[in-house]
């Protein structure tokens, strides 16, 4: 009888041994909690929001020795693998444990998704620089975003295809595991039939298959005048070879889920004559972008940045642009950021004054365009097509929203 | 008198500790805590068929997962517009009988998934058993995967988070009871005889499938109650939680811990689940540790810790001092 | 129907994958009624090994069959020796012990060797280089054959017949077998079980080296845990020859791949992990001896 009790009780006294608060720091700081994937299938994703967010703290680092009203601004990078349950973890480190007062990330749908819900409950914003997924800022008040919407990333390919190619039969591979993947899917069906094409084939594979010849054999047979691959980098490059391999010649098209430096990398030549939206293209002549395109050279041994480091860097920008203005209107709030401890009313005053803020951005002048975000805490933008020819992606046009 | 007076006393002292331990720790080490204690349930409930029964499972995610799916779905469906029914009661109150009413749907759900994959594998012997049931276990994965009104390959989020540290540990104290029970039963003599030499104990006259069947089947409804815990602690599935390395971690702490021991399971659960932790600051280490110790384990002390005895306090002292008792004394 | 025989040339390519790694599990389970799952792994360390061997010969740089030749036969050899190192560090002292004991000590190698490569190489994927510049080869009847598929079917199938030469005309083909029969008997006929079991891992090894490169050939994403699956699978097409059995191994292989690729092409992508096991169960339930394999009473 005393045993069955004993030992749960032992295992109890012994983890409670080791309660007593951890987590947090001792000085008044502002943490800002920032999670992406750095490895695992999507490791560019989170690599260059790293490298977009450190080009801002550099700014700040230069022009305000790293300080926003007088506190020092402390980012704490998590990694999620490329993996959503990971991505709940790591965002319930960055909430609880290291009580960030606002988190950066994702740029996975999947992922935002996942972290999105913890944030929204611990009333800590989250800005996601470059999710377009609608379903990420329904999450509620707290959750923002950057960047443009799938419906109108959808529609916009679907306009370019028949409208800017000609085309009218095209063959979708989507990626099941992929919110992402699979709204854009939709949004693209919905419109393409509302503009006169047809889907000719529509194949699944989940991110991490190691072969799509199975899919791309069941597409060619239906002969499609273009396959638009709706995943992410890693998998449009291995696809884009794949259907090259097994003969397929039509042109193949993707979304924002391609920018990546890798994605020449995999799918070399066979990506030719491919064309993907994007939120932005490097050849455009803005100010901001080129002067961010210089000092991301800089910093970084001439290599350029792509969309995600550029969202991530207005992302970040935003932010700071906020906290300056809560700490000039409102200095008493602001301290509380600082110095009261996550879950306490006051943080929780702090944090809803700050979301308000975010909320009200306005014409900001981002590097990945002007930034207005709406009600419901979207950025209206408009999107580029690059082409990819040559091995190099360049500016084909641009659709407004 | 007796007999209630344990009973009781658990119960106080659990609903003590539900009030107690959440204020006095911080979430993260409340995970853990949490954590520990749905480990303990799935080790227990392996130990009833690996160490008990002596039948090599490696499937035991499958039944975690359908457990944890069906008992969500439940909730999600019919447990929130039940608690709202109930709003006259306190709200713990509420929300502790919806969740009995879905661990209970998942239990009995992963069960008869435990009856149909033992009823064809239980003729099977020694690696073809594992296999066959590593086989169902990806199965079942791969059959969540593809439906859609569990959110097939994207997870399913928002459960409503109603495992509380009574329903956690008030589960340790059920299925370690029903263990040690069993243990002492005629039918648990059954059990180990099979597990010690199955051709023996069918020439004796135990009727060896209906207990492989039945060990099956408990050690399945518990592992659904296991992962009905987990997502109603978790709040969020994914599939790709319940694969055939989740499996492996529960074997992990079945031999660890020593197969046919109770306790053994106990600690084996407790250790491993704060081992990852313990290591965090040398995350990246931990699975190569992890691994390593399975290994070594396997080739120096293939019993585990405490082997098929249990931990009793007459063999605590024996560790610390006098000479443990003769062997039987469990 | 063009679409059919295209999905075949995908499924005997992916066969004869499967086919290479199940003749490594089949050999030693046949020796030491060992289910190796760690044989999974050795197909990763395959991949990777090629890896570095074709950035160590530049063979992405200046492609020369001569050089992709070299890829293969240094990753073989050095998976060849990993295969010799762990049957003597972890399985020989479990090789009396009970088989759930052996089977556990097999798991942990597994993991051992996944989470250390998650360690050296890091655990986002890598691609293989090109070694081999790609062309397609149309067959007529739509069917479209990519030289990449075509070295795949031809190495294995050298392999494969490779082997059944050394096991049935050689002489240590023919200690194998004995060994395979009764370790008590070869021993009394002067056979060393213990370098005859070595030496069997060592075969196996290199055959699942062989698949890892080749695979990498045609699917140049490699990661740490890539082997899992795989090598799941291929113990199933081991199974569904008639474990033990080495022609039985290749044919279960190729029915494995075969129905993998039809199944996603066909039916739906998501259920490509299933239909292996779905395929073990029946054939377990039905003919548990597997194809070619006899059923052997038990004894007791």
């Amino acid at each position: 009888m005393r045993v069955r009790h004993g030992m749960p009780l032992a295992a109890l006294l012994a983890a409670s041994l080791l309660a007593g608060g951890c987590g947090g720091s001792g000085k008044d700081e502002l943490v800002i909690g920032e999670y992406g994937s750095l490895t695992g299938g999507d490791a560019t994703f989170g690599q260059s929001t790293k490298l977009g967010v450190e080009v801002a703290l550099a700014e700040l680092q230069s022009e305000k020795q790293g300080k926003i009203g007088g506190l020092p601004v402390r980012i704490v990078v998590e990694d999620d693998q490329s993996q959503a349950q990971e991505a709940a973890t790591a965002v319930q480190k960055l909430v609880n444990q290291d009580q960030a007062i606002a988190v950066l990330g994702e740029v996975a749908s999947s992922r935002s998704l996942a972290g999105g819900p913890i944030c929204q409950a611990a009333g800590v914003p989250m800005i996601s620089p470059s999710s377009t997924n609608p379903k990420v800022t329904q999450i509620g008040d707290y959750i923002f975003r950057m960047c443009f919407l799938d419906d109108f990333q959808g529609r916009s390919v679907a306009k370019f295809a028949t409208q800017n190619l000609g085309l009218k039969r095209i063959a979708i591979l989507k990626d099941v595991k992929s919110d992402y993947s699979m709204g854009l899917t939709e949004f693209f069906t919905a419109a393409l039939k509302e503009m006169g094409g047809t889907v000719v084939a529509e194949q699944a594979y989940q991110a991490g298959d190691p072969d799509f010849s199975a899919q791309l054999t069941a597409i060619k047979a239906r002969n499609p005048e273009a396959v638009y691959i709706t995943g992410y980098y890693t998998e449009a490059g291995l696809i884009g070879r794949k259907a090259r391999e097994l003969g397929i010649t039509a042109p193949l098209l993707g979304s924002d889920g391609w920018e990546s430096e890798k994605l020449l990398e995999i799918g070399g030549e066979a990506l030719n004559g491919s064309y993907y939206t994007n939120h932005w293209a490097l050849d455009q002549p803005d100010p901001q972008l080129q002067a961010f395109l210089k000092t991301y050279r800089e910093r970084n041994a001439g290599s350029d940045p792509d969309a995600i480091a550029g969202l991530a860097y207005d992302a970040a920008k935003v932010l700071f642009g906020c906290l300056e203005k809560l700490a000039a209107e409102d200095p008493a709030t602001f301290r509380a950021l600082g110095s009261a401890r996550a879950g306490t009313p006051e943080r929780k005053a702090a944090t809803a004054k700050l979301r308000d803020l975010i909320a009200q951005t306005k014409d900001f002048p981002g590097v990945t365009g002007t930034i207005t975000l709406d009600e419901n805490r979207n950025a209206s933008k408009p999107l580029v097509v690059l082409e990819i020819k040559g091995g190099k992606k360049v500016f084909n046009t641009s659709i407004n929203p | 008198m007796r007999r209630t007076l344990g009973p009781a006393a658990a119960l106080g002292v659990l609903l003590l500790l539900d009030r107690w331990v959440p204020a006095a720790t911080n979430d993260y080490h409340f995970q853990v805590l949490m954590l520990i204690g749905i480990n303990i349930v799935l080790a227990v409930s392996l130990n009833l068929v690996n160490g008990f029964t002596g039948q090599f499972s490696i499937g035991h995610a499958g039944f975690m997962a359908v457990g944890a799916y069906a008992s969500a779905k439940f909730s999600l469906e019919l447990g929130k517009p039940l608690v709202a029914s109930m709003a006259a009661l306190p709200a713990p109150l509420a929300q502790g009988v919806a969740l009995l009413f879905a661990l209970t749907a998942g239990g009995l759900l992963a069960a008869v998934a435990g009856w149909l994959v033992g009823l064809p594998s239980l003729r099977l012997r020694g690696d073809y058993l594992a296999i066959v049931t590593l086989g169902f276990g990806e199965i079942i994965r791969v059959v969540i995967l593809n439906v859609e009104a569990i959110g097939a390959a994207r997870g399913l989020p928002d459960i409503p988070q109603w495992a509380s540290f009574f329903w956690v540990f008030g589960t340790v104290v059920v299925v370690v009871t029903l263990a040690r029970h069993i243990a002492a039963s005629t039918h648990g003599r059954a059990m180990f005889a099979i597990r010690d030499d199955e051709v023996a104990a069918e020439a004796l006259g135990v009727d060896t499938t209906r207990y492989k069947v039945v060990a099956f089947v408990i050690g399945a409804f518990f592992a659904g109650v296991a992962g009905g815990l987990s997502a109603h602690f978790l709040s969020y599935l994914n599939p790709s939680s319940f694969t055939f390395l989740k499996s492996i971690e529960v074997i992990a702490m079945v031999v660890l811990g020593g197969m046919g021991s109770v306790t053994g399971s106990i600690l084996a659960a407790t250790i491993l689940t704060l081992l990852p932790e313990v290591l965090r600051p040398v995350k990246d280490f931990r699975m190569v540790v992890y691994s390593l110790m399975l290994v070594i384990l396997m080739i120096t002390r293939p019993q585990g810790l405490l082997g098929t005895h249990e931990l009793t306090w007459t063999r605590l002292r024996g560790w610390f001092g006098r000479r443990a008792p003769a062997k039987g004394a469990a | 129907m063009s679409e059919f025989l295209q999905q075949l040339v995908n499924g005997i390519t992916w066969g004869s994958v499967y086919a290479l790694i199940a003749l490594g599990y089949t050999m030693v389970y046949g020796i030491l009624r060992l289910i190796n799952f760690a044989h999974g792994d050795i197909y990763m360390l395959g991949a990777f090994t090629g890896l570095y061997a074709s950035r160590w010969f530049g063979a992405a740089q200046q492609p020369s069959p001569l050089k992709a030749l070299l890829v293969l036969v240094t990753s073989m050899a050095v998976c060849a020796v990993l295969g010799m190192v762990i049957e003597r560090l972890a399985y020989k002292p479990v090789r009396r012990s009970p088989r759930l004991s052996a089977l556990i000590t097999a798991i942990g190698v597994s993991l051992f060797l996944e989470n250390g490569c998650v360690l050296l190489f890091g655990a986002s994927p890598r691609f293989f280089p090109q070694i081999v510049e790609q062309r397609n080869l149309p067959l007529g009847f739509g069917v479209t054959l990519s030289n990449q598929q075509l070295i795949v079917i031809v190495v294995s199938l050298v392999l494969m017949l490779a082997l059944r030469w050394l096991v049935l005309h050689t002489r240590v083909g023919k200690a194998m077998q004995a060994v395979s029969h009764n370790h008590m008997a070869a021993a009394l006929m002067g056979i060393s079980v213990d370098r005859i079991v070595t030496f069997t891992f060592m075969i196996g090894s290199a055959l699942a080296a062989a698949a890892g490169v080749l695979v990498a050939l045609q699917s140049p994403r490699i990661e740490p845990y890539m082997g899992i699956l795989p090598g799941l699978k291929a113990f199933v097409a081991a199974v569904l020859g008639g474990i033990g059995n080495i022609p039985g191994a290749v044919v279960g292989g190729l029915v494995m791949g075969i129905a993998e690729v039809l199944v996603t092409g066909y039916l739906s992508p998501t259920y490509r992990d299933a239909i292996a096991f779905i395929l073990l169960i029946v054939i377990l339930l039905v003919r548990p001896a597997g194809i070619f394999g006899r059923a052997v009473a038990e004894k007791v």
